[in-house]
């Protein structure tokens, strides 16, 4: 039980993992999201009776996490690795304990522990039940049993596990900076991405122009409206469209435009989204579909 | 006698759920025995992050058999109805008795219940105890039966036995057994049990503790010796050694330090990131009472490297949550508190009440008119009301919100602003739990404006507490404002506050009656004083209260008590006969015995200094007056037949009740007052 050396090491060690426990390996979803729980891989499949297992790494944008490349762990980019497995799995807790100890996290040496946190998105109208598990007092991973997705109920419950990548690597490596990781043998974190951070805060914070961006969020909005409200319901387009303006309300809101009663209401807008395509989701074949078997 | 052993165990219960837990299923499991006749020697329930386990002792091996008669229909009923009554009772018409009851005669069965044996009847109820065990919060579970159950995480296994052999049942898709596990990482298998001792030494022998008392007391005990070790001492935190007693099966009490560089950060904000987020205890030094840069943490896990590395992890993890801590600590002191003010037109406190500026402007208000009432400095009152909140801007209450008010106190004295003015800052969200109130009075000033803003306005706009819930803690500040004033004595007529209403005064009754009760004082007077009317200065009522409780403690107290309730009585049967409610002068000339007269002098010269005693608030001295009444109320009563024949001296003589009763009225209500 060697530690993963490397950044990408901890992705391929995972990814290989959960490729060995059935969980289709699917690549970052081609849209701007908040986190990984937004790839449709998750949201969409998560609801309605079909089995479902997948694993993928999913970069994650938080606008207002931005911190021009000097904070030690904040990121407004970072990656989330994320597993989802419908039905959950009877002995999840110890298929993901075996992960933790593929990645070189002994818990004969550490004090690995399951703390109660419920999870919730209130702009994809979704919830759950879980921990964050704890290793050594750092939270190294999200554990949740969906009960909701677009406040429709999740039958049966998935698992859904969420590894932030950067800080379970930190630890990993025992690294202070995130900048300061190995990325592989031969780059380190901040020269793939320190430039990034530095100018996507900018951006996030001081040059986005916020009048495209909420001509952009009215215009997502009606396109997303536009393809599930007609006779012909194209859920997984109609989806990207929630997940961009879930993204530009983001920035929206890094750019510090958005009040705080104005705030609730445009996450209302997104859910309102989020739940119309969860629905037209379920009445597609793959939605709905029945497996032979379970 | 027989002995049950009933553990669920399932994947990690929250910990602030499972003490309620526990009790609930001993509730559920001992009311569905007793209801079936079975009944114990004793009962205790234990809970953990994985296991709930309840046992009881000394239940009896089978239900007690029974007979019970049931009445039939008469024997010439048709024969429809005969057999519908022996298909509910379950017996052949053989086995019925026939009885005669005078009128004919009617069938009875006898129907003879056998006891079922304590085993079976366990089976078949514990199904349904699991069932509707509440939790605050579950999900459906599990997958794969056409019959989930809600459960709080997934549950996986069930261990029942009653003296050692199985209780067979399922629920929720797990098969009761007389098997277990220990800890996640420590256990060295699974563990088969016959019973409570053997359950409770294998689960120790594979690294679990099942009592949460004895992991707190583990707990407790080595974070004092190894603070002592160091010379230091563990800074008491009963809630949150609850809550680590429910975070470990194993509990290893380690200690590890954080750099001196951070101890410029202000403790408060360091004890609330150790607590908070990380869960650990802070350390002071015994005499300086100065926060130690150690701390405790209670892991669940023992390592062969006697915790080296949990330690260094642990450290790891705080250090981050220190820098940012201090990040924000020093950013935050670039801008003056002052410069934020208006930062908070952008928090909204309530989409009726408007915004957190617009409520400053408020409370600012508020607290000069308070001040001057209370004797308190208004500009500082008022400079203090501006700052208050602006503290909800910063960097450290967004981080810790459990901050606010503190953190406004350190910013305004780096800001330069008056130590009193600091302070009521600090101190104007008190008193919290049993905290004294401050002895500052611009502090008070504020606390009072801050919750009278509160109360008043969420009555204006109809939130009002209620019976079931109270979100925006109102009673806690009715509670806050009765606490500060009856402590400081402050003269702070309710009604001379902005928006008061009746109902926020009846409000305030009801709170000062519940507040009151904790010290003895009996709710009845503070109706009989309340119900006078226009008492709107709590001290005063108060005052009256207990002077009129002490009086009513004294003989004098008691009797002139049992004469006003005899006057009150004839009056209230003789008005309601007469259709008319007696009052006014009684005349001297109609007095015949010495009694009345009596009675009627005493009565105009006590009233007179009852209403003047009463003016000045010299309570006790206007009780002694009242007491100079009871001789002539019981001479009165002894020797004076009110109901006199003679129309003219009957309503004479109830005039002079009547001004009995006006008279103790300027008292209290006495007709409130029980006993």
């Amino acid at each position: 039980m060697a530690k993963v050396k490397t950044f990408q090491d901890l992705i391929l060690t995972l990814q290989n993992f959960w490729a060995s426990k059935g969980c289709l390996i699917l690549q970052p979803y081609d849209d701007q999201m908040g986190a990984g729980t937004f790839h449709p891989a998750t949201t969409l499949r998560a609801l309605g009776p079909r089995p479902w297992r997948a694993a993928y790494v999913q970069p994650s944008r938080r606008p207002k996490d931005g911190r021009y490349g000097e904070n030690p762990n904040r990121l407004q980019h970072y990656y989330q690795f994320q597993v989802i497995m419908k039905p959950a799995p009877a002995d999840i807790q110890d298929l993901y304990l075996e992960s933790v100890r593929a990645i070189g996290l002994d818990p004969s040496l550490h004090d690995i522990r399951f703390v109660e946190d419920d999870w919730e998105s209130p702009t994809l109208g979704a919830w759950g039940l879980g921990w964050e598990v704890w290793c050594d007092g750092m939270e190294i991973s999200q554990f949740t049993y969906f009960q909701q997705v677009g406040g429709i109920d999740c039958d049966p419950v998935s698992a859904e596990i969420t590894y932030g990548l950067e800080r379970l690597a930190m630890y990993v490596q025992n690294v202070e900076f995130v900048y300061d990781l190995a990325f592989n043998e031969d780059f380190r974190y901040g020269e793939v991405f320190h430039q990034a951070e530095q100018e996507f805060s900018a951006f996030n914070f001081e040059m986005a122009n916020t009048e495209i961006l909420f001509r952009h969020f009215k215009d997502a909005e009606k396109q997303c409206q536009e393809l599930i409200s007609g006779n012909k319901k194209l859920a997984l387009p109609a989806y990207d469209q929630c997940i961009k303006a879930s993204h530009i309300f983001n920035l929206l809101d890094a750019r510090g435009v958005i009040s705080t009663t104005e705030r609730a209401a445009y996450i209302a807008r997104v859910r309102a989204l989020a739940k119309a395509c969860c629905e037209a989701w379920l009445a597609t074949p793959m939605g709905d579909y029945k497996p032979r078997f379970g | 006698m027989a002995d049950l052993l009933l553990e669920l165990f399932s994947e990690e219960i929250p910990a602030r759920m499972q003490q309620q837990a526990a009790k609930d299923l001993e509730r559920l499991v001992v009311g569905e025995l007793s209801d079936r006749g079975l009944l114990f020697e004793g009962a205790k329930a234990f809970a953990g992050p994985r296991r709930l386990t309840l046992a009881l002792v000394g239940l009896p091996n089978k239900q007690s058999d029974v007979s019970e008669e049931k009445k039939g229909p008469r024997v010439n009923a048709p024969t429809k109805a005969i057999d519908g009554f022996l298909r509910s009772a379950g017996v052949t018409l053989e086995q019925c008795e026939k009885r005669d009851d005078g009128k004919g005669e009617f069938y009875v069965a006898v129907v003879h219940r056998k006891g079922r044996a304590t085993a079976d009847v366990l089976a078949e109820i514990l199904p349904d105890c699991l069932g509707k065990l509440p939790w605050p919060k579950s999900m459906r579970w599990p997958q794969d039966t056409n019959a989930p159950v809600r459960w709080v995480r997934p549950l996986h296994s069930i261990l029942c036995a009653l003296d050692g052999e199985v209780v067979p049942f399922v629920f929720a898709g797990v098969t009761s057994s007389n098997r277990t596990r220990g800890h996640r990482f420590l256990s060295k298998g699974e563990i088969q049990v016959r019973r409570f001792d053997d359950y409770v030494k294998k689960l120790r022998d594979n690294h679990v503790i099942l009592d949460g008392d004895e992991r707190k007391q583990i707990i407790l005990h080595e974070a004092k010796n190894k603070a002592f070790a160091l010379g230091f001492e563990l800074i008491d935190d009963e809630a949150l050694l609850n809550e680590v007693a429910g975070l470990a099966e194993w509990p290893i009490v380690l200690v590890g330090e954080f750099e001196n560089k951070f101890m410029d950060v202000p403790s408060e904000i360091l004890q609330t990131a150790m607590r908070v987020h990380q869960k650990y205890f802070s350390l002071r030094d015994a005499k300086t009472g100065k926060l130690s840069n150690r701390f405790v943490i209670v892991a669940n896990m023992e390592t062969t490297d006697g915790g080296k590395a949990i330690v260094a992890g642990n450290e790891r993890v705080l250090r981050a949550r220190l820098s940012d801590a201090k990040f924000f600590w020093d950013q935050d002191r670039k801008r003056t508190l002052e410069s934020r003010v208006n930062d908070l037109r952008n928090i909204v406190f309530h989409a009726k009440l408007g915004t957190q500026l617009e409520r400053v402007e408020r409370i600012e208000a508020l607290a000069g008119t308070v001040a001057g009432k209370i004797g308190a400095d208004t500009k500082q009152a008022k400079r203090a009301a501006r700052l208050c909140k602006a503290d909800l801007t910063t960097g450290v209450v967004g981080e810790f919100p459990e901050l606010q008010g503190v953190m406004g106190g350190y910013y305004a004295e780096h800001d330069g602003e008056a130590r009193e003015v600091a302070l009521a800052i600090v101190e104007h969200y008190g008193p919290t739990g049993r905290d004294l109130t401050s002895t500052s009075a611009v502090s008070n000033a504020l606390a009072l404006a801050d919750k009278w803003d509160i109360i008043s306005n969420f009555f204006k706009i109809g939130e009002k507490p209620t019976g079931s819930g109270d979100p925006y803690a109102i009673r806690r500040a009715a509670l806050g404002m009765i606490r500060i004033i009856l402590d400081r004595k402050y003269r702070l007529p309710l009604s001379a506050l902005p928006d008061h209403t009746t109902e926020i005064l009846a409000f305030f009754a009801e709170r000062l009656k519940a507040a009151l009760r904790e010290g003895g004082t009996r709710h009845d007077l503070i109706d009989a004083v309340f119900s006078l009317g226009n008492e709107d200065d709590l001290v005063r009522l108060v005052t009256r209260v207990e002077a009129l409780q002490a009086f009513l403690k004294t003989d004098d107290g008691a009797n002139l008590l049992a004469g006003y309730k005899r006057a009150a009585n004839i009056l209230r049967i003789e008005e309601k006969k007469d259709g008319i409610a007696y009052s006014g002068e009684p005349d001297p000339k109609l007095l015949l015995l010495p009694e009345e007269k009596t009675l009627f002098m005493d009565l105009g010269a006590g009233r007179e200094l009852i209403s003047a005693e009463l003016e000045r608030e010299r309570f006790t001295e206007a009780m002694s007056a009242m007491a100079r009444l009871r001789g002539p109320v019981d001479a009165f009563f002894d020797k004076v037949t009110v109901n006199a024949p003679d129309v003219a001296l009957r309503t004479n003589r109830l005039k002079l009740l009547a001004r009995l009763r006006e008279t103790l009225h300027e008292v209290a209500d006495f007709s409130k007052i029980e006993g």
